[in-house]
């Protein structure tokens, strides 16, 4: 195999929440066009290592690249631009604005706005549902409506990153493998590099092209779907054995 | 009859003042949950720019408006740059004592250059003065009408700002959810600037407004902070649209308590439906429900 071409790096990163250590001493290497999944239990500092990556936590040590370059001191705002965007854990959806207006947000960047009309194709091929409900306030939507706007919104900044938190949250099993159906057929298309959060460890292994599986705030193991061992992901998710 | 009719007349263009002369701390409170005190006042900072620049430099009026708009964006700038931003993050007390201190300096300065005499900007009006329209049931004064008619052009131009442009829409969803805007790549606090550079555009147009329908005085601002406060509580806190009705309604009930009980209750029966609204509709007749 060839160099790995790295899009985005996070090196030695520690991240504390008062004196609470959520991160310590983690690093992680994300390949360009690869889905790339995050398994770990309940509180293993899943969320805080995206926050952190889109710089809505800033850590207390080490660095974050975003294709070499040093976005750890950026404002999130700025992280976006970079071509990182987000579908955060919870949806977090504009409730008081349409279905419409949250995607015409989610292209608010200049680059993306140029291109609305084909990107407005895109998401509404992919989530048709949007489309009929697009005059409706978010506040009305269903809880996977929700998510599923909220990876539309991010799908919309056509970024070179879509991370997602915490994807299947609130959606039925049928509709979660239709959505990772979709980040595949996305990611194939468009070479999109997805790094995805779902507490299923099975379906995040079958539908990755690689995983990270986090354990209190670190990085225990990682590799290609063939080359992790499930039982010993899932002793790690339990914290069982010698992750206990 | 004709007295009542009057009345209503009258009420109702004035609430057009009131509103605009609300907008700008709706729209603040609105999407930035930041209740300014110094609102009046500032408005009152606007009325005396257009006044020493009618006066000293440019006798166009409409063209010591603009200028006038132009000084009060960059009042604005620095007023929320330097010392908003500077402590909004840091709860609702630290920017509502910054937004006092910048209304007692302001009016200070104010002070010291025009002391508390009277001014008047209606020798710039050609409508103040005389009615634009008589029947024998009701006449329609003239700055009556003007404000009215430029409270609604504000509104509506401001609404098409906020709900068909980017900007506008950026500061919707800032006010929305901070974070998820700052997701989609929109820089927060530059957001706030912006709101507040449209709220004191808008003041300075109601200044020219106040200024040549009644007359003023530099420690004029605090009073009408508070006609500026009852509007948006009749009408909803950051509800364009709320904010002409409440203005309205402010200025019927004003005239109407004025025309039953005597012109000393024009104030009072103004405050009486407000605080009544505040008990029965605590968020206003248009305002949106309570925000996370
Ligand atoms: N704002 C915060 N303040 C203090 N502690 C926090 C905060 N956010 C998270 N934590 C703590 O940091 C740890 C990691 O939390 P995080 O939300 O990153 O976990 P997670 O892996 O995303 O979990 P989940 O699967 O439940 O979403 C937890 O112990 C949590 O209690
Ligand atoms: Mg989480």
């Amino acid at each position: 195999m060839s160099e790995k071409d790295i899009i985005l790096k996070v090196e030695d990163i520690e991240v504390k929440y008062g004196d609470f250590l959520a991160i310590s001493d983690l690093s992680m290497e994300v390949e360009r066009g690869k889905i790339t999944t995050i398994i770990g239990a309940n509180g293993a500092g899943k969320s805080t290592l995206l926050d952190t990556i889109m710089g809505l936590n800033k850590p207390t040590k080490g660095k974050i690249y975003m294709e070499g370059k040093d976005i750890t001191k950026m404002k999130t705002n700025a992280i976006v631009r970079t071509g990182i965007g987000m579908a955060p854990e919870g949806s977090l959806v504009f409730e008081g604005m349409s279905v419409k207006e949250n995607l015409l947000m989610g292209s608010y960047v200049p680059e993306s706005r140029k291109k609305r009309a084909e990107l407005f194709e895109r998401v509404y091929s992919l989530f048709p549902v949007l489309k009929e409900k697009e005059k409706q306030a978010a506040t009305f939507l269903s809880g996977g409506q929700r998510q599923m706007l909220a990876i539309a919104r991010a799908l919309m900044a056509d970024p070179k990153i879509v991370i997602c938190d915490e994807i299947s949250l609130g959606l039925a099993p049928v509709i979660i493998n239709d959505i990772f159906d979709k980040v595949k057929d996305i990611n194939k298309e468009f070479g999109t590099t997805f790094i995805i959060v779902d507490q299923e460890v099975q379906r995040s292994v079958d539908n990755s092209d690689y995983s990270f599986v986090m354990v209190k705030g670190n990085i225990v193991m990682e590799g290609e779907p063939s080359k992790l061992d499930i039982d010993e992901v899932k002793d790690a998710f339990f914290g069982m054995n010698k992750y206990a | 009859m004709q007295v009542l009719l009057q009345c209503v007349v009258s009420g109702i263009l004035l609430g057009g003042l009131y509103a605009i002369i609300g907008i700008g701390l709706s729209i603040v409170f609105g999407i930035m949950k930041l209740t300014n005190i110094a609102h009046g006042t500032l408005m009152i900072l606007s009325s005396f720019f257009i006044m020493v620049i009618v006066n000293n430099f440019i006798p166009n009026v409409f063209l010591a408006i603009l200028v006038a708009i132009v000084l009060m964006v960059i009042v604005a700038f620095l007023f929320q740059k330097f010392l908003v931003n500077a402590v909004i993050d840091k709860g609702d007390e630290p920017a509502l004592l910054v937004t006092f201190g910048v209304s007692i300096c302001v009016q200070n300065i104010l002070e010291i250059f025009f002391a508390s005499n009277p001014q008047s900007l209606s020798a710039t009006n050609k409508f103040a003065g005389g009615n634009i329209i008589e029947t024998k049931l009701f006449s329609v004064p003239g700055s009556y009408f003007i404000d009215f008619v430029v409270a609604v052009i504000v509104i509506v131009a401001l609404s098409i700002i906020m709900k068909r442009t980017d900007i506008g829409r950026a500061i919707r969803a800032t006010s929305d959810n901070k974070r998820a805007a700052e997701l989609m790549g929109v820089n927060t606090k530059v957001m706030f600037v912006v709101t507040m550079g449209i709220a004191m555009a808008t003041a300075t147009i109601a200044g020219y407004l106040v200024g040549s329908t009644f007359v003023f005085y530099s420690y004029s601002g605090s009073g009408y902070l508070i006609i500026a406060f009852g509007v948006v509580v009749i009408g909803g806190m950051g509800s364009l649209f709320g904010t002409l009705i409440g203005g309205i309604l402010l200025g019927l009930v004003q005239l109407l308590g004025a025309n039953f009980f005597g012109t000393g209750w024009q104030a009072l029966t103004g405050y009486v439906f407000m605080l009544i609204i505040l008990a029965v509709l605590p968020n206003g007749i248009l305002g949106s429900g309570k925000r996370s």
